[in-house]
């Protein structure tokens, strides 16, 4: 057992994919534990913010030390956030027209394309071909990056409690700073807010733990019920044999799929939670194990150990715990791990179909990729909203696969080199 | 040889496999008499039903007709305790030793069971070990040992010994040992049959051999019984069915097992054959 | 003395486990066949008969491989080939080699003759599909094999004739030498006997000039081979002739083999069998001194001590052991 164990983590599959299962797994163990948020609570007015940190300007504002910072490239990093793509070609077009040769201009290098700029423009001259609204336009343009560059500060104004008149009850100025520990409300969004402005990072980490738990049910649903009708199918045989193989063959004919979403539709949204769910998937996914267990104990059936232990005087529930369980027992944790993953990706399919479990108390990965198909995150750009999601999905199965092989590749002598 | 008692017969055994267009006769009407302290050796070629009719008289299949006496006494092994009765008085050694242990228990494992079922369950630990130690030391093996080993860390060999130090713990009427050299080496095989013999001479239990080895049969066994198509060609002592066969079979058999005093006759073949 | 085709030299060859262990299974074996010869080589299993078997074709692939030694293939020495070369233009042509379970390679879904055609064509692509036909055909007609055979599929023949096609079909190219391992222990008494009369027919045919056949199976060995050779642990035991090698073995552990015979002949039911007691060694860690010393019954110190080289003695004998043949006999008429 220990020797096994040793050989199963010296297969470089099985630890890859055991690595990954562990980190997924234990950052849905430790992450709520560090950031106690609510999964689902509402933050956000309006949908997908992109991700970033978000500081209150409020807060900000009015933390209780100012810094004079004077850094050179301040005023340059500001004018450069503010001007837009479009105002750069704008200036482009105009100093092209004034001369410049166009290979020298670069619109993405700020300090140089403002530099021609005020080398440049002259609001009087008059440019052939551009028409008095163009002429004005870059006027206006003139005239807001001259606000831009200005180091004037801004003041702060509030109302007078008595008199209703505004006041000034503060400046700030351009080269004011605040350490955003001392800002009062700070919130960092890893992966921005989702269409309903839930914290997506929050969401996604319970949205993987509840799909792991569903998987965990379903798969031993199905493993359970997969192992004991194969195992009595197997072992005793004869009509037990038939009448089990025929209920197998009649669940192997009916696509396992449209039966479940017959029977998660006729469920109802109302009852289906995320066990319900589950349970659906494990009472419909039990059909290859049952199959592959059977075919595994008919071989072994035969086996002279197991006559020796009927000779021996065993019971049949005795040999077969431990005659033929053991026997089985690495290929049952294969089918097992198997059988998670791809529980996962049936409540996936089935959640994105609408019919996963109910959407008000828990998310899952399913249904995270249901709010964003249907807010159309995907045509919007919204990437966070739906890419970690299935980056998720794509590293839970991989890494289950991953252990299956390794795990294949010690039992089965076939694959051992 | 007259007197002696009868311990298993078998009258009109039959076994069919399968229904129908698929019927498989694998048994044939098969009547015998063993006496008890004999060493019979039932011997065919792979395809004769010999290995099913071993089952059938260890009561692992059923059969489709006739009845097996055990010691005079019609045998009835319908319910569960009654089969565990039975194989108290009938135990096996199979062909291959490395399929006969449960890999994942270990060597203790395997004979305190023999000593339960011999109604050892409540003796002391030290008197099992006692016990244990003289079955081992039967085999020229020793317990201290094999304690706490898997059976997997043993020789193929080792393997075989140890299943008759299990028959030396359970102390059965009938042994059936079924083809149990044929997959060992044969320095190993002189070892093994050895160790039957003395157990046979010990105990007085009644060995019956399932073999296609001729020679083997012929070294051993007191009668020979040559099975061919589920049916008993030609039994009788060792030394009359070997040195002076009468059926035709029997020769063949006969002559197509190298010898070495004797001409190896390869005439009497045909490559043809399909 | 006949023309020597097959020459071994001091050949080693070793697995390397998973473990990256060294196994030594074949331990500078030395042996010489000539034409018309057979030699036989006997042992327990894990003394290393098989492992000689694949190391005498000088192909090795992993697990196994080549330390030192050399083959020599009528007079080509084919050690350090490019093992390509090796097997296009070595195997089947010049060697053949017949593993036990031979029959069970055939593809189920191909007919013989498609087989053979794949054999042959493997080795020399010009030759057309007809006059493969009538080579097989009259290839089959010589050794006594139904030419209708060549037109069934293998799940249409019985286990010996499909045994029996395979070899047939393995000296197709006519190779000099033909290993055969085991080829007939999977097969009941009479398709063995058929396999044995057909290798004789081949050798008398000179279809293969020489043959190397493996058995643990002595009173086989005596039938089929001119000359025994004995292996232990890796080690050659005990070279010598057929009738010498069985009936006066030198070698203590020859001996005990030769005492386990078990054949249906009058006088063996008084006879008692020898048993070896003991393991062998363990092939990872092999033993200093003589290999055998452990299980030998008469063992002294001194065998322990130095590796031990083979003694040959008259009547073109040899065999490994520190006493003299008169000191060993004495010791077995002693008991």
């Amino acid at each position: 057992m220990k020797h096994t164990l040793q050989q199963i983590f010296h297969s470089s599959k099985f630890l890859t994919g055991f690595v990954i299962f562990m980190s997924i797994l234990l950052v849905t163990i430790f992450y709520p534990l560090f950031v106690p948020n609510p999964p689902l609570e509402i933050i956000a007015q309006g949908s997908f913010f992109p991700p970033g940190t978000y500081v209150s300007n409020y807060d900000a504002v009015f933390s209780s030390t100012a810094y004079t910072l004077n850094l050179p490239d301040a005023s340059a990093k500001r004018i450069a956030a503010k001007l837009g793509n479009k105002e750069r070609s704008d200036i482009k077009d105009y100093l092209i027209k004034v001369g410049v040769p166009a290979d020298q201009i670069d619109t993405t290098n700020t300090t140089q394309l403002l530099d021609q700029w005020t080398k440049n423009y002259d609001p009087k001259a008059n440019i052939p071909g551009m028409i008095f609204s163009q002429q004005r336009y870059y006027q206006r343009l003139d005239k807001s990056l001259a606000g831009l560059l200005s180091s004037e500060g801004l003041i702060i104004a509030a109302k007078n409690v008595d008199t209703g008149a505004l006041e000034q009850v503060g400046m700030i100025n351009q080269n004011d700073y605040v350490n955003i520990k001392e800002v009062a409300s700070v919130r960092t969004l890893p992966l921005g807010t989702d269409n309903f402005g839930r914290d997506v990072l929050t969401e996604l980490v319970k949205a993987t733990s509840v799909s792991l738990e569903i998987g965990l049910i379903a798969g031993t649903i199905a493993t359970l019920i997969g192992l004991i009708l194969g195992l009595l199918a197997g072992y005793i045989g004869g009509a037990v044999d038939d009448v089990i193989m025929f209920i197998t063959n009649l669940f192997t004919v009916i696509p396992s799929f449209v039966l479940l979403i017959l029977i998660s539709y006729s469920v109802g949204q109302e009852h289906r939670g995320a066990v319900m769910v589950a349970t659906v998937i494990g009472f419909t996914s039990w059909v290859w194990t049952t199959r592959s267990v059977r075919s595994q104990v008919i071989s072994l059936r035969n086996r002279d150990h197991v006559n020796l232990s009927k000779l021996s005087g065993h019971s049949l529930v005795y040999i077969i715990t431990h005659d033929i369980l053991p026997y089985i027992a690495s290929y049952v944790v294969m089918a097992f791990i198997l059988q998670i993953s791809s529980a996962i990706l049936a409540e996936a399919s089935l959640s994105i179909l609408g019919l996963g479990p109910k959407t008000s108390e828990v998310p899952t990965l399913g249904l995270m990729m249901n709010w964003a198909m249907i807010y159309q995150a995907q045509i919007l750009g919204k990437w966070w909203a739906y890419f970690p999601v299935l980056l998720v999905i794509a590293l839970i199965t991989f890494s289950m696969n991953l252990m299956n092989t390794g795990m294949d590749q010690v039992f089965n002598p076939a694959l051992r080199d | 040889m007259a007197e002696k008692k009868s311990c298993l017969k078998g009258v009109g055994l039959t076994k069919v496999f399968g229904l129908g267009r698929n019927k498989n006769t694998a048994v044939d009407h098969v009547d015998f008499d063993f006496s008890e302290g004999e060493i019979v050796s039932i011997v065919g070629e792979s395809g004769s039903g010999k290995t099913t009719l071993a089952k059938m008289l260890l009561g692992l299949i059923s059969t489709t007709e006739g009845e097996i006496y055990f010691q005079g006494k019609k045998r009835d092994i319908r319910s569960q305790r009654a089969k565990k009765e039975y194989w108290t008085n009938i135990q096996a050694i199979f062909q291959d030793p490395f399929s006969s242990y449960n890999i994942f228990n270990k060597i203790d494992s395997l004979f305190l069971d023999c000593i339960n079922m011999r109604g050892g369950k409540n003796l002391p630990y030290e008197k099992k070990v006692e016990m244990m130690t003289e079955a081992c030391s039967f085999v020229n093996l020793k317990f201290a040992e094999l304690t706490n080993k898997y059976p997997f860390e043993l020789s193929g060999g080792q393997m075989q010994r140890l299943m008759i130090a299990r028959i030396f713990l359970l102390k059965p009427k009938i042994l059936l040992a079924d083809e149990p050299t044929s997959m060992i080496d044969a320095c190993s095989r002189a070892t093994i049959l050895d160790m039957l013999l003395k157990l046979r001479n010990d105990t007085g239990m009644t060995i019956i051999f399932i073999t296609h080895d001729i020679g083997l049969a012929y070294f051993v066994s007191d009668k020979v019984f040559i099975m061919e198509h589920g049916k008993f060609v030609e039994s009788g002592t060792a030394d009359e069915v070997i040195l002076r066969p009468k059926e035709a079979y029997t020769k063949r058999l006969l002559n197509d097992v190298p010898k070495i005093h004797e001409e190896w006759d390869l005439s009497t073949v045909d490559i043809k054959n399909q | 003395m006949g023309k020597v085709m097959l020459e071994v030299n001091e050949l080693t060859t070793k697995y390397i486990t998973r473990f990256n262990e060294d196994v030594y299974a074949v331990d500078h074996v030395s042996l010489k066949v000539e034409e018309g010869k057979s030699l036989g080589i006997a042992g327990e299993s894990g003394c290393g008969k098989s492992t000689l078997a694949l190391s005498l074709m000088g192909y090795y692939f992993s697990p196994l491989h080549y330390t030192s030694g050399e083959i020599i293939i009528d007079g080509q020495n084919i050690t350090g080939m490019n093992p390509d070369a090796v097997r296009k233009s070595i195997l089947g042509n010049e060697i053949a080699y017949i593993p036990q379970a031979a029959m069970n390679a055939l593809n189920p879904t191909q007919k013989i003759i498609n087989f053979i055609e794949d054999v042959v064509q493997a080795h020399d692509p010009k030759v057309s599909k007809k006059e493969i036909y009538e080579l097989a055909r009259e290839r089959f007609e010589v050794l006594g094999l139904p030419k209708e055979v060549l037109q069934r599929y293998p799940v249409e023949l019985s286990g010996g004739m499909k045994q029996r096609t395979v070899i047939a079909t393995s000296v197709i190219l006519e190779p000099k030498i033909l290993i055969a391992d085991e080829p007939s222990s999977a097969l009941d008494v009479t398709s063995q006997k058929m396999v044995i009369k057909m290798l004789r027919y081949m050798m008398e045919k000179g279809y293969v000039k020489a043959m190397i056949f493996i058995t643990h199976e002595l009173p086989l060995l005596y039938n089929v081979t001119d000359d025994i050779m004995v292996m232990y642990a890796g080690q050659i035991v005990e070279k010598g002739s057929a009738q010498q090698t069985v009936f006066d073995p030198i070698h203590p552990y020859a001996k005990g083999l030769m005492g386990s015979i078990i054949v249906p002949e009058s006088g063996l039911k008084d006879s008692k069998l020898t048993a070896i007691p003991g393991t062998p060694p363990n092939l990872k860690k092999p033993p200093e001194g003589c290999r055998f010393a452990e299980r030998c019954k008469y063992v002294t110190p001194e065998c322990k001590r130095f590796p031990v080289d083979m003694k040959y003695v008259e009547g073109n004998r040899s065999y490994r052991c520190i006493f003299s043949e008169e000191h060993l006999r004495k010791a077995y008429q002693n008991g």
